[in-house]
């Protein structure tokens, strides 16, 4: 009987059984944010616990930490800057890498790590932080945790785990021109519901995924979370061993040679099992973006709202009229009516140098409508400074855009900035739900080209009308 | 933690779908690099009115004196989904909550419960709903019982409902048990296996 890509991984992680169809799993990778790694390591340390190899922990100021230029310690957020403070004590302490605030390999955890290399084709990979799954676009096992598993995992190199089912999800057929990573993510769960992946490790694979660059593959799985798959995770290729070669922390050498011998054995026998199998024909996708409060408030670019009359789930139905009445819209609407307030491009989602490519393909010699409030996160440093290289901070800059410095920022309100009460938003982040970008504030999740030709317009519009 | 076999608490419902981590403990009440102080936020958003000096919102349950001195509470499907914030679980912990009922939870947010004791129970919506009706003419009388050895929830009018947890699970949050500790007790395993595997795999290490 043939092996899943993720039976495999999981075979060679597993130490041991520990019954109950859980295991003891060994951990390659922990990485660390200021906001839920200080409180892990603090607490390691009053109990007297060590890391036992800080050579394999990671940490970074992502999520609190300004992104305004010329930024420090201090945050809007108040108290902001004891995380960040504490966060370098606790590094300084025990011995882990960190990349502080003026450190040019600083960025989203999920960004900074495969560009590292420190994120690698079959590692397992956890951090305190919900969108880890988002590694599995390399070909890594990675997954979220808690704080208190953070800690196991930095005191025993381990971590207990329950072995989630296999699931397989098929993208057949081309996508449309105007169609991405982040519209497949949007759709899967709109299809499946945000509860579709519970239980499940999720291979993405098919035409279609085979066809997308890394850093797309990464954005695919970013969103495995907002579907509730424990993970996901995208077969190792050659385009994933182009992306992993020569980059700071990747093998080298004999070390290299090991490596891809092992990486090229990391893929589903034809004969695997899974216990659910999904097909989705890209063709039957189109650019959307979301009207609600769910990742599963979904709608097409041009589209009109859903009637929650034809919601047959009472619970789901009552979701749906919250939704309305939160982001202040009726069903029926018109897509293209939905005036803005503001755009942001940034997130682990989507804030890669090829989103920020394809937003400023859109934005060059046009200009924000007048309106509106737009800003531009580099989901890194080496990504800010690849953008710049190449030219793209000015087409964002005379576009309107404001430039910043790399962080989590507005994709939540972890940092204290927001757009406001009651400003509607149309955003390349992950979740739409209520509060998420501060309080009061309307999200509308959507590709960052969507996200660019929307902050032209001042409506919602699809790249393809720009 | 302290662990327990049997709890009895009253009971609140709050039987909404995907209720996310950010909802229970909203970013800004994290105001601290800390496990504690985090009751006050909880459900922040819900539990006041949106003004600068902080007021109780009536219309939200929590704050009905009917449901005073909750213990347990009765949600809807995916609760826990989104950030893995482990505050959730230290919030809902440090408010009084020992236990909640729900269809299903966020993933990340199940685990962290049972590192802290917090009983995550699985119940089909149907039994919660039935509970949270027997609860509901009388909460302070009507209280609930969680059982972790017979893995039961008894209502009111004889209700009883099993629910199912692994035996692991259920004997870290029956002792209190840290499973750090737990784990350094099969260090010669994780040696070993890590000797092992830096030959297969030097360029992990």
């Amino acid at each position: 009987m043939g092996r899943t890509l993720f039976d495999k991984l999981w075979d060679i992680h597993a130490i041991t059984s520990l019954g109950d169809e859980e295991w003891l799993l060994s951990i390659d990778r922990i990485f660390l944010h200021e906001r839920t790694g200080a409180v892990a390591l603090k607490n390691m340390q009053k109990k007297g616990w060590a890391v036992r190899n800080p050579g394999q922990v990671f940490c970074t100021i992502d999520h609190i930490v300004d992104t305004f230029p010329g930024r420090g310690d201090e945050t809007l957020m108040p108290n902001g800057k004891a995380f960040i403070l504490a966060t370098r004590e606790a590094a300084q302490a025990t011995g882990i890498t960190l990349f502080d605030i003026n450190d040019a390999r600083q960025g989203i955890m999920h960004v900074i790590s495969p560009e590292q290399g420190i994120a690698l084709p079959g590692l397992t990979v956890v951090c305190p932080d919900s969108h880890s799954c988002t590694l599995g676009g390399i070909g890594a096992l990675a997954w979220g945790i808690g704080s208190t598993e953070a800690e196991h995992a930095m005191v025993t190199q381990t971590l207990r785990v329950k072995k989630p089912r296999n699931m397989r999800v098929r993208f057949t057929g081309r996508l449309a021109v105007d169609v991405g990573a982040k519209d497949m993510a949007l759709h899967l769960i709109k299809e499946y519901s945000v509860t579709g992946g519970q239980g499940f490790a999720v291979e993405f694979c098919g035409p279609a995924v085979a066809g997308l660059c890394i850093e797309a593959r990464l954005t695919l799985c970013n969103m495995a979370v907002e579907f509730s798959a424990f993970t996901a995770i995208v077969a190792p290729d050659d385009k994933t061993l182009e992306y992993v070669k020569d980059r700071p922390y990747a093998p080298r050498g004999d070390n290299w040679s090991v490596a891809t011998a092992h990486w090229n054995t990391l893929f589903s026998d034809p004969d695997a099992h899974f216990e659910r199998e999904l097909e989705i024909d890209c063709s039957a996708i189109q650019a959307c973006v979301t009207w609600g409060t769910s990742p599963q408030h979904l709608v097409a670019l041009g589209g009109r709202l859903p009637a929650p009359e034809l919601e047959l789930d009472p619970a789901r139905r009552q979701n749906m009229l919250r939704a309305y009445e939160y982001m202040d819209l009726k069903p029926g609407d018109a897509v293209s009516d939905i005036k803005l307030d503001a755009a942001f491009i940034g997130s682990c989602t989507n804030a890669r140098l090829s989103d920020l490519r394809l937003a400023a393909k859109i934005l060059r010699d046009r200009k924000i409508a007048p309106w509106m409030k737009a800003v531009c996160v580099p989901g890194s440093t080496q990504t800010k400074l690849a953008a710049e290289a190449e030219g793209l901070d000015r087409v964002f800059k005379d576009a309107g855009f404001e430039w910043r410095e790399s962080g989590c920022s507005m994709c939540l309100y972890a940092g204290g900035e927001t757009f406001g009460p009651g400003k509607r938003v149309i955003s390349s982040t992950n979740r739409n739900f209520e509060g998420r970008q501060g309080p009061g504030t309307r999200t509308h999740l959507a590709s960052p080209a969507t996200v660019a030709a929307s902050a032209c317009a001042g409506y919602i519009r699809s790249a393809a009308d720009t | 933690m302290t662990g327990f076999k049997q709890h009895k608490g009253i009971a609140v419902p709050l039987l909404r779908n995907d209720i996310d981590t950010d909802a229970i403990i909203p970013s800004d009440e994290m105001k601290s690099v800390s496990r504690h102080g985090l009751a006050e936020g909880l459900f922040a958003r819900w539990r006041y009115t949106r003004s600068t000096v902080r007021m109780q919102n009536s219309e939200f349950v929590l704050n009905s004196a009917k449901y005073t001195g909750a213990s347990i509470l009765m949600a809807g499907p995916n609760f826990g989904c989104g950030s893995s914030r482990e505050h959730a679980v230290w919030a809902l912990s440090e408010y009084g909550f020992r236990a909640i009922l729900a269809p299903s939870f966020g993933s990340i947010f199940r685990r962290n419960c049972i590192f802290n004791g917090l009983v995550p129970v699985v119940l089909a919506a149907n039994d919660i709903k039935t509970l949270a009706a027997a609860v509901e003419p009388d909460p302070q009388t009507n209280k609930l019982t969680i059982d972790l050895d017979s893995k039961e929830v008894l209502g009111p009018d004889g209700l009883v409902f099993g629910f199912s947890m692994s035996e692991i699970e259920l004997e870290i949050m029956r002792k209190g048990l840290d499973p750090i500790e737990l784990t350094l007790q099969l260090d010669d395993s994780i040696t070993a296996f890590h000797l092992a595997d830096r030959r297969l795999r030097p360029w992990v290490y």
